[in-house]
């Protein structure tokens, strides 16, 4: 396996991308490369074979339809965490073995890109498309509303985010990808230290990926604020709406940090400029800095919508409103602001004083006071309910645990001088890790089974359902312990081999533990299959669990239009509110319902976006100019597009109604 | 709390019209376009000394070069307010001329701007020649790239507006326009205060 | 009752307000008077080399940029606590506080390290040394 990288040169037509580039030398990803063809070309015949191209066009790919979309996005995040765990095993099985004088099997180049792409993979396209499909999907019907605010919008953030994705994806087989770690700090990660176009990938991905994110927030933040039924105060919405306001707003206040960033970077990258080199005045410092004033709070984007889900799931499954209503939206608040004055404790071995250190130690701790609100509320809405224990309420109880844990050990990283200790070690990898999956993954795994007969008609297998959580919930503690324990005798991260072959032990527990997990998300996805399979014998209605929230007074699966009504709400829990009144549809008089156009504008511009980006990332200058100006083009003579809604017609809507009533 | 006793849900006995969810929508986009400046602001703020041995505000800023930008700037917001006035009085070709006038100000702004950069680069102080440099071309550019694509928009409206009048769609485009047109005005002010004139003193 | 209390209505006003309000000449004059003069003080003052102690006409030139956004933010954007329900008021201080973050916590913490780990007096003493060796040296 070849280490160097081929020679830089550089021609007028294809820039710096030559055939040296393609690694046809590494066995790995010829192999990998062969699957994904494979499975490409198997998916691609049966696609034509059962003719379902147009469908896919018309239903899917242009549909501004915001239950599409999210589904779309949990798509997405479903096939990046294949990508994305492939790494993690990698680096499991490298740690495992890489002992006491032997090299393992990933060479330190490849390896490097394993645990980068494994870290940007994870946060950006896994985790990021699931929260954001599922509060695309959930939010507009818990408000009443018929989509989001600028439908158009959202189809176009969503297939930015595929761009991205997909870029990094190209990585794999056209070049290479970063060696830097997730967040790329420089100077390593500068034209001087990071040479091919690796970094450049990683920068042009997340640049493209980011425009996604930031519209996609402004969008929910604007459907909060002006799409909900009448009647409904702020102070009346669902949980889980309020956390998407609160993630949504974060969003928009920290993703732009990231963009303004990363553009330095790629300034100091592409034209010399000198914002974090280590001459000419540059300061790496400043990247370091900055780049956390985003990162923080992106921890933040993450978890509060799972809090969200947490509540509507609590509060369902134990058949009470949620307990303390209001502690619950100030301290999502709270954490909100919070979260934006503890960055610096991602750095507090790099250079700064006590009293900074100190300052920010405290703010980070105070940070566990809200959080903790939360869990007791949980708790308190589960005392005296009566509890069921479906698969939803599984991994709630499963996060409860997990998650309160990870956020001990957090409040001891926060104390600067244990920090000192455990800087950069396997301790913090676990203590993320800890909260990420006991508290995002955990959450994806809820609100999947807990909306999943809602978005489709039908309910998820349970034995697949449980067998799925006890393996994520044991194969995570096998996982991560051993690596508490690591961190705590000093091992840092994204370690390549090691002398010390009593550490090995602990490598291969950890990596059983991925084995475990490996075999939690095979679970899911044999539960996708049979509950397929099966979807007949499992039909459900509106509200197949007893549900509180308005989404459940739709049909499963709800209509494009979500309600055949408009309705006027007052007070909270709307939906418990129509069943307590015995509120049944009316069966006529249906009016024609306003709805916006599907397009292909946002698949369109998102597709030349992309080659825009691997142009930048070859130096294929006049496919960038090109593609540049076609994006330009395309974006201003969609603004000459002003029909862009339809009516759908009563017959329609009354057609739609008496078939789903049927159900 | 009473609000389980007063919670209730009914039909709405006539179709909701939900207000236009733009205004919001955009003015919530430049706050975060506004984050992005603060982001290069305080990179020009921390790297600003950063001279590297090579020229300082002192010998590159000219304050009565920097003067004309602003009012010219200054009086492209002034020109856009009057256009929208027109434009509240049904008045299309009124709306035009002003929104014309606007564009050839903010053009000349441009102008400007770009013959200081060519300037500086030309003169051996270019971006890549310290960090002070560095951050400001990017914090300056990065405004000038606002007012240039707000050219663009600029122009494609006022195609727009001649081909369908002030319409419902055009005016609401329109006042999306006048608060991006100010919002880079407002920027402004922290340019030639924090960027040129302090450091000047 | 919660804090909010608008209502359908309200958002049909604020409808009409959102879309039809974009001021009368009156402010626009007002505001472009406020404006010119907040433009001509500092440009003024640096232009004509004012002898005055540096902090102060620092103080004075960031001062007069402070007020003259809050005039342009009223009387050409008409940002105002009733527009939207008060959310464009809400997010417009939620932007100037991550601002005071951004700014004021970059620089305090960049400063803090530059301190830390380059300490001016020292460098200047390594830089003296240096010179000192090589013109020993030379």
């Amino acid at each position: 396996m070849a280490n160097a990288q081929p020679a830089e040169t550089f021609s007028p037509i294809f820039g710096r991308l030559t055939f040296e580039w393609i690694p046809v030398h590494e066995p790995i990803l010829v192999a990998t490369f062969a699957g994904v063809a494979l499975g490409g070309l198997a998916v691609l015949a049966l696609m034509t074979y059962f003719k379902l191209w147009g469908p896919l066009w018309r239903d899917w790919v242009v549909s501004v339809d915001h239950k599409k979309i999210g589904i779309m996005y949990m798509v997405l995040g479903f096939v990046m965490m294949i990508r994305g765990f492939a790494d993690a095993l990698m680096m499991r099985a490298q740690q495992a073995m890489a002992a006491g004088g032997s090299e393992g099997w990933l060479p330190p180049h490849h390896y490097d890109q394993v645990f980068t792409a494994h870290g940007v993979i994870m946060i950006f396209f896994v985790a990021m498309p699931f929260v954001t499909g599922i509060m695309n999907y959930v939010m507009p019907m818990q408000i009443g509303a018929r989509d989001v605010a600028f439908p158009f919008l959202n189809n176009f953030s969503f297939w930015m985010t595929v761009s991205g994705a997909l870029l990094v994806n190209i990585s794999l087989f056209i070049g290479e990808f970063a060696r830097v770690g997730w967040l790329a700090f420089p100077p390593l990660s500068g034209s001087s230290y990071s040479t091919g176009p690796g970094m450049d990938y990683y920068l042009w991905a997340l640049q493209i990926a980011g425009v996604g994110t930031t519209l996609s927030g402004i969008n929910l933040i604007a459907t909060v604020l002006k799409m909900r039924a009448p009647g409904m105060k702020l102070m009346d919405m669902p949980i889980f709406t309020w956390t998407a306001l609160i993630t949504n707003v974060l969003i928009v206040a920290a993703f732009p940090v990231l963009t303004a960033t990363l553009a330095l970077l790629t300034l100091d990258r592409y034209a010399d400029f000198h914002f974090f080199t280590n001459d000419f005045g540059g300061n790496a410092m400043m990247y370091i800095n900055l780049i956390w004033i985003w990162g923080h709070p992106e921890v933040y984007i993450l978890i509060i919508p799972c809090f969200g889900v947490f509540s509507e799931i609590v509060s369902t499954f134990s058949r009470k409103p949620i307990f303390g209503y209001k502690t619950m939206v100030w301290a999502t608040a709270c954490i909100m602001v919070l979260s934006f004055v503890v960055w610096l404790h991602h750095f507090f071995t790099m250079g700064s004083g006590a009293n900074v250190n100190t300052f920010f130690g405290i703010t980070t701790m105070i940070i566990a006071v809200p959080t903790g609100v939360k869990i007791f509320n949980w708790l308190f809405t589960m005392y005296k309910g009566s509890v069921r224990l479906e698969v939803p309420m599984l991994w709630t109880i499963g996060f409860l645990v997990t998650f309160t844990i990870g956020g001990m050990t957090g409040v001891l990283l926060a104390v600067p001088p244990v920090d000192f200790q455990l800087h950069n070690t396997l301790f913090l990898i676990a203590h993320f890790h800890n909260v990420i999956i006991g508290g995002v993954v955990f959450a994806v795994y809820a609100a999947v089974s807990y909306w999943w007969p809602k978005a489709f008609g039908f309910q998820m297998s349970d034995k697949w359902g449980k067998r799925s959580f006890w393996f994520w919930f044991i194969g995570f503690y096998v996982a991560f312990m051993p690596l508490y324990a690591l961190g705590l005798m000093g091992v840092t991260r994204r370690m390549n081999s090691y002398v010390d072959a009593g550490w090995q032990p602990y490598f291969i527990v950890a990596a059983i533990g991925a084995v475990l997990i490996l075999m939690g998300i095979l679970c899911t996805f044999m539960n996708f299959y049979v509950s397929i399979r099966d979807r007949k014998q499992n039909r459900v209605g509106g509200d197949p669990w007893d549900a509180r929230t308005l989404e459940w007074a739709t049909q499963s699966p709800p209509a494009a239009y979500n309600f055949p009504f408009d309705l006027e709400v007052k007070g909270r829990e709307a939906f418990w509110t129509m069943k307590q009144q015995g509120f049944k549809w009316p069966t006529e008089n249906y009016k024609p319902i306003h709805m916006p156009k599907g397009t292909a504008t946002g698949v369109v511009l998102s597709a030349i976006a992309m080659i825009f980006g691997f142009a930048m990332v070859w130096y294929i200058w006049w496919l960038a100019i090109l593609s540049f100006a076609a994006m330009v083009g395309i974006g201003i003579a969609h603004t000459f597009n002003y029909k862009r809604d339809y009516y759908i017609p009563v017959d329609e809507v009354a057609a739609t109604e008496a078939k789903g009533a049927a159900v | 709390m009473s609000h389980s006793q007063t919670a209730s849900v009914r039909v709405a006995e006539h179709e909701v019209h939900h207000a236009s969810p733009t205004p919001i929508g955009f003015w919530i986009y430049l706050m975060s376009d506004c984050i992005i400046f603060g982001a290069l602001f305080a990179t020009y703020a921390v790297l600003g000394g950063g001279f590297a041995g090579g020229p300082g505000p002192k010998d590159l800023f000219e304050p009565g070069f920097v003067a004309i930008e602003t009012a010219l700037l200054l009086f492209s917001s002034i020109t856009f307010g009057l256009a929208m006035l027109q434009a509240g009085k049904g008045k299309r070709d009124g709306t035009m001329m002003w929104l014309m006038v606007t564009g050839l100000l903010g053009a000349g702004f441009i102008a400007m701007e770009l013959y200081e950069f060519r300037h500086l680069i030309h003169i051996g102080a270019g971006p890549d020649r310290s960090a002070f440099l560095s951050s400001f071309f990017a914090l300056v550019g990065t405004h000038g790239l606002h007012v240039t694509g707000g050219l663009i928009w600029l122009v494609t409206l006022l195609t727009q507006i001649k081909a369908h009048g002030l319409t419902t769609a055009n005016m609401r485009r329109l006042g999306t326009l006048s608060v991006f047109w100010h919002f880079l005005d407002l920027i402004w002010i922290g340019v030639f205060s924090f960027v040129y004139l302090v450091r000047l003193i | 009752m919660s804090a909010d209390t608008h209502s359908h209505h309200d958002d049909h006003h604020d409808d009409h307000h959102g879309d039809h309000d974009h001021g009368t000449m009156g402010q626009l004059m007002i505001g472009f008077a406020l404006a010119a003069i907040l433009t001509i003080i500092p440009f003024g003052l640096v232009m004509a080399e004012v002898e005055m102690d540096r902090t102060t006409l620092v103080g004075i030139i960031m001062g007069l940029g402070a007020v003259q956004i809050v005039v342009h933010l009223k009387f050409f954007l008409h940002l105002s606590t009733k527009s939207e329900e008060g959310s464009t008021f809400m997010s417009t201080m939620l932007a100037v506080i991550i601002l005071v973050i951004v700014l004021a916590g970059s620089l305090w913490v960049m400063h803090n390290m530059n301190e830390n780990m380059m300490p001016e007096h020292e460098m200047d003493q390594m830089i003296e040394e240096m010179q000192s060796l090589q013109s020993q040296q030379g």
